[in-house]
């Protein structure tokens, strides 16, 4: 009777073994196909603008040349002026924000539970909802309306700073989130004070999760258009000086050179506007892909 | 340099939550003293109040006194860092920097301190310490390597190097044995007969075979009921309380009826 009990409970066994197995190949094939769809867009995206950009990038003076008088009739000219605009007012933006979100984000963490975190992480997350053209509208209203100063790149970045600090702050709350307590009482265990265990040892332990944070922050402003169009407008020609003119920028010239997209008779502006996509797309990649191998190195050299 | 340890009626909550009550004892220099009992009596909480880790915890708090060679160390002129600089401590999983090397790890307590440090101090602070848990021949020809990746026992000597390397006078141990595989339970032991001649330590432990063979004295806690606070049942002679227990709780407990 035993024996008779044993094999039907394994002869239950298989066919249930069998009907598992069948659900988790269904389910395998479900998760495989999902994650095909979700790639489409993006290889789509990428080989669209590879293939139309890409000719334009590899010509002589794509890297060196500004679009100084050069017009929707006329090929050549390149992208200098733009990146030295979008380098500018996103490197004084990073350099604004990320002090800023570091500070924020380990008061949330480090020093977080008062009623002061909890209204400072809901005007957080108020501040990431927040659309680039309203960014860029306050600060329009605030120093060009109320101020009186005349637009400037400058200004583009302390727009750039309201979308900015958000992302970051987001992304070094759950790095920190990440260091265990443990590490924290060890060093408080050995007489270290609060604020060097939290500069010494968690940021240290977080250091390569906060750069890919301030990496993604940078992605995201990079391409931000509003604020350009609102505070700063486009100029072909190369202007280096934030505080005060037009200035180029990378999706300020895609922008500029719109309007010509669908002429049939000159296609220079579209190619130009294909390279600086791509440009674009490879500077924020470059950004990080070098950050990463940053973070990586300063880890084993730890 | 080893100090003299009395509690006097320690309340220890966490929040409003009374975890134990009132604890006293009184533990002598370069002596080994284990705390066994139940899991959940309040063993970790009590080590924790020795060196004032347990207010880290949002709401935790103390009430009564501890006094280290008759300085209360609960006094509100004292600044809790100072007391753990004096009274280390080892934890029950080894959680070495994840970032630093082994000798930064040692260093660790030193550097952080206290800011600048001649590096032939440092040296030899490391290496004492080091050759102090017992490692120093094992890691001598990497001490630049990282700390996470040595074996558990290693990285629980690391922790004890680390921890002797600001030259505490206390020692307090939450279960340093219970992650490690049995021969690196022999070391730590071994490791900690060594220790006493320079500090007092308290030890927490699970495993009362450990208890009597590593302790001269043992304190036995208990707990009277879910949601009750934990209590010192008694602390006395290891020999005795393991031969010839005063209280019968205590008996049950070694004998294994219950626990
Ligand atoms: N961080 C904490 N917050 C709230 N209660 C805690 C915390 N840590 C421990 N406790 C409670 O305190 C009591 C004693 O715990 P603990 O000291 O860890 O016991 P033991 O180390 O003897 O197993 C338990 O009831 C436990 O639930
Ligand atoms: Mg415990």
């Amino acid at each position: 009777m035993t024996t008779a009990a044993a094999l039907t409970s394994t002869l239950a066994g298989a066919s249930k073994g069998g009907l598992r197995s069948f659900k988790n190949s269904l389910a395998t094939v479900l998760v495989s196909a999902s994650f095909c769809v979700a790639l489409i867009p993006l290889v789509w995206l990428l080989w669209t603008v590879v293939s139309k950009g890409l000719k334009t990038i590899t010509t002589s003076q794509w890297w060196t040349h500004s679009q100084r008088s050069i017009t929707f009739r006329r090929p050549g000219g390149g992208v200098s002026h733009a990146i030295l605009g979008t380098a500018e007012q996103v490197l004084v933006c990073t350099i604004i924000s990320v002090p800023i979100a570091l500070l924020v984000a380990i008061f949330l963490i480090e020093y977080g539970g008062g009623a002061l975190a909890k209204v400072t992480s809901f005007m957080v997350d108020i501040l990431t909802g927040i659309p680039s053209i309203v960014a860029a509208l306050f600060i329009y209203a605030v120093f060009i309306t109320t101020l009186g100063g005349q637009r400037a790149g400058i200004y583009v970045s302390l727009a750039l700073v309201m979308l900015m600090v958000p992302v970051i702050v987001r992304t070094t709350e759950e790095m920190l989130k990440l260091v265990p307590n443990e590490l924290r009482e060890a060093s408080y265990a050995l007489g270290v004070p609060k604020w060097k265990t939290i500069t010494k040892i968690v940021l240290p332990t977080a250091y390569s999760g906060i750069v890919t944070g301030v990496m993604l922050g940078v992605a995201r402003v990079a391409g931000e258009t509003a604020p350009l169009l609102i505070l700063v407008g486009y100029s072909p020609d190369t202007n280096s000086n934030l505080l005060s003119g037009f200035q180029g920028s990378l999706p300020g010239m895609i922008y500029s050179q719109v309007p010509q997209l669908g002429n049939k008779r000159f296609h220079y502006a579209a190619d130009r506007l294909w390279g600086t996509a791509l440009t674009l797309i490879l500077i924020v990649m470059v950004l990080n892909v070098g950050a990463r191998l940053i973070a990586r190195r300063s880890k084993i050299a730890n | 340099m080893a100090k003299r340890i009395d509690a006097k009626n320690l309340d220890i909550y966490y929040g409003k939550f009374l975890a134990v009550s009132e604890v006293s004892f009184t533990i002598a220099p370069r002596s080994v003293t284990a705390f066994i009992g139940p899991s959940g009596c309040g063993k970790s909480t009590v080590l924790r109040t020795i060196n004032r880790m347990h207010e880290v915890i949002t709401g935790a708090h103390v009430k009564g006194d501890l006094l280290l060679d008759g300085e209360n160390i609960y006094d509100s002129a004292i600044d809790p860092v100072e007391v753990r600089r004096t009274i280390g401590m080892v934890f029950q999983r080894p959680n070495p920097f994840p970032t630093m090397s082994i000798y930064d790890n040692v260093a660790a307590g030193l550097k952080l301190q206290s800011g600048r440090l001649k590096k032939s101090d440092l040296d030899d602070t490391v290496e004492k310490s080091l050759r102090g848990a017992n490692l120093w021949e094992e890691v001598k020809n990497r001490l630049g390597k990282p700390g996470a990746g040595l074996s558990g026992g290693q990285q629980q000597r690391l922790c004890i190097a680390r921890a002797i390397a600001v030259e505490p006078q206390v020692l307090l141990m939450d279960e340093p044995c219970s992650a490690l595989d049995p021969i690196s339970t022999l070391a730590i032991e071994d490791l900690i007969q060594s220790l006493k001649e320079k500090y007092t330590i308290v030890i927490v432990t699970h495993n009362m075979q450990q208890a009597a063979r590593v302790s001269e004295r043992t304190a036995f806690f208990n707990l009277a009921g879910v949601g009750k606070p934990g209590k010192l049942v008694e602390i006395d002679e290891t020999q005795k309380i393991f031969s010839n227990p005063s209280d019968p709780r205590t008996e049950d407990y070694i004998s294994g009826r219950f626990g």
